[in-house]
């Protein structure tokens, strides 16, 4: 997917003006809230006009100004999941979930019902109105309905922000599997970090109106880490929990790593702040700690006066935060090894 | 009973108009209501304050101004007389009448229902394929559904009373253009007939209640089949 911007609007005292080309299948836009970027997400799906400027979407104009082109959101194919769900309060699951379905021509039509609610699964819902749903319900019936659009763009507009963290995390899969399962390209609007490490492959930053900065999610996530409230957020995915006194003993590839708020059955996915791991530059004989991980330090990174030290542990990567007089006291430069040490109470659990 | 088959057909006649007056105004009112909820344009004020007007008006001014309107000498009145079909003194000035008077209390509840509608509602219709006319009959229809009962259940009570715009319009011809208000009006002017005009003010009772429960009704099995 190819995605031209160059627009810009007048909205009261607020300016908006965005001019950016961007590629790839799963674009992020990150910013505060009241930065533009639900106004970015109107402008795309055509439900609001900018006062000038053009979107080409893959080579086709959406709108320009000069040219006189504004092409009406129905005929954008361009389906957006809110931040609410918004389903039809009148309409059964079902009914919700073809809306779109049946007002896709006929030629466009390329994901099939079933095989999407088997997917999301919604079937024993599908009868049901959609009073006495839950959040996640709502949310994955919502996402239903924009795919089975057979949309060549979705759009996401924080879709995970209402919903609680345990719900966030279930739906994320849900996510990622249907735009990839059906290879629909999607743009992914949120203010959280990880939603953007988990969702994103390249981020658009805006800040007041304006573009600010075009990045990963990893440069995004590192260039923040001293700003944001918890440090770097580490994302790992951890496997084959067994119990160990009363903790959690999980594989993290070679690695094994004990971790207080674990659960038996499955796999997890865990969040570590790069505020709680603690560096060794020699092996401490006792410590409290339950994981005392040898590491090798890969890269060094600056961010507002604090130090971001990439390691390598067996092979898994994690990074760690100090503050520079300490990188400077413990001699830390790339290829040094070291030792890191994580409580097993400091994982927190995402899903 | 003590009803003359003037009565009964006032009776039938006041039916007949409030009804016909209701299901014309209907569309129009819906129509209304949308344009001022969800559209911006120029001289939306002045539409409002058209569409007002007979709230505040006493209905005879109203009835005056229909009179000139589709009188012999009025603008569509003259149109109508040469296209032989003749409107004032019929039952057919009443409607117009009680459309009138009835209209803003219809636009109104309709405009209530709608104001209460997400606008994300609307928006997530247009991006999943819906034009404007499709999202306005299978989104904002059946979400102000709720506004049109009680805004039809009000134009029909207010037209059943309607008198002033009525008896100016479409006079008080008994079998002819005479309503219920208007034949209770004649009973009350003669010292006879007391009896007549509280049987008639009793049936009039009646059909209020009998609008009020099936208002009260359709709200409740719209609750029920909410989602259907």
């Amino acid at each position: 997917m190819n995605l031209h911007i160059d627009l810009e609007k007048k909205l009261g005292k607020f300016f908006i003006q965005v001019k950016t080309e961007v590629s790839g299948e799963r674009i992020g836009i990150f910013g505060d809230s009241g930065s533009g970027k639900s106004t970015l997400v109107n402008f795309i799906s055509g439900l609001l006009p900018p006062d000038k400027g053009e979107i080409l979407l893959d080579g086709e104009c959406l709108f320009s100004s000069q040219k006189g082109i504004n092409i009406s959101p129905e005929h954008r194919r361009i389906a957006i999941v809110f931040q609410r769900p918004m389903l039809f309060p009148h309409m059964s699951v079902q009914k919700n979930l073809l809306y779109g379905y049946q007002r896709c021509r006929a030629e466009n039509k390329r994901i099939k019902p079933e095989s999407l609610i088997d997917l999301l699964k919604l079937r024993p819902l599908l009868k049901r109105g959609i009073e006495n749903l839950s959040g996640g319900e709502k949310q994955r019936i919502s996402l239903g309905r924009a795919i089975l659009s057979s949309p060549r763009l979705l759009l996401m507009d924080e879709p995970l922000t209402a919903l609680d963290d345990t719900l966030r995390y279930q739906i994320i899969p849900y996510l990622r599997s249907v735009s990839e399962e059906f290879l629909i390209p999607y743009i992914f609007i949120s203010h959280s970090l990880t939603e953007m490490q988990l969702m994103t492959e390249s981020v658009l930053v805006i800040n007041n109106g304006r573009l600010v900065e075009e990045t990963t999610p990893e440069g995004l996530a590192r260039n923040r880490m001293a700003k944001s409230q918890n440090g770097y957020l580490n994302l790992l995915p951890l496997t084959n929990p067994v119990d160990h006194n009363g903790l959690f003993a999980y594989r993290w590839g070679n690695n094994t790593l004990q971790v207080s708020d674990g659960q038996l059955n499955g796999n997890g996915l865990f969040e570590l702040s790069s505020r709680e791991i603690i560096l060794f530059k020699k092996h401490p004989e006792a410590i409290s700690a339950r994981n005392l991980l040898p590491a090798r330090v890969m890269e060094i990174f600056n961010s507002d006066g604090r130090v971001g030290i990439v390691l390598s542990i067996n092979g898994e990567k994690l990074i760690a935060e100090i503050v520079r007089s300490a990188a400077d006291e413990l001699d830390i430069i790339p290829d040094t090894s070291i030792f890191a040490a994580i409580k097993a109470s400091s994982f927190r659990r995402l899903a | 009973m003590l009803l003359t088959p003037e009565d009964i057909t006032a009776i039938w006649l006041s039916l007949k108009i409030a009804l016909t007056a209701t299901a014309i105004a209907l569309p129009f009112g819906f129509i209304t209501a949308w344009l001022i909820v969800f559209k911006t344009f120029r001289g939306k004020i002045v539409l409002e304050v058209l569409i007002n007007l007979p709230l505040t008006l006493p209905p005879v001014v109203i009835g005056y101004f229909l009179l000139l309107l589709l009188g012999k000498n009025g603008w569509i009145g003259e149109l109508l007389n040469k296209s032989g079909f003749p409107v004032i003194f019929t039952w057919k000035a009443a409607v117009i009448a009680s459309a009138t008077v009835g209209f803003p209390l219809l636009v109104r509840s309709i405009r209530l229902g709608m104001e209460s509608i997400d606008l994300q509602l609307i928006e997530a219709s247009r991006t999943l394929g819906a034009s404007w006319p499709d999202s306005l009959l299978t989104i904002i229809l059946p979400q102000s559904l709720r506004g049109i009962i009680a805004g039809s259940s009000l134009m029909f009570a207010r037209s059943l009373g309607e008198f002033g715009a009525t008896i100016i319009v479409a006079g008080n011809i008994p079998g002819r253009t005479q309503t219920i208000p208007l034949a209770i009006y004649d009973y009350a002017s003669s010292p006879s007939s007391g009896k007549m005009a509280l049987t008639l003010c009793i049936i009039s009772v009646v059909i209020s209640v009998a609008v009020l429960l099936l208002h009260e009704v359709l709200g409740k099995q719209l609750d029920r089949r909410s989602f259907l």
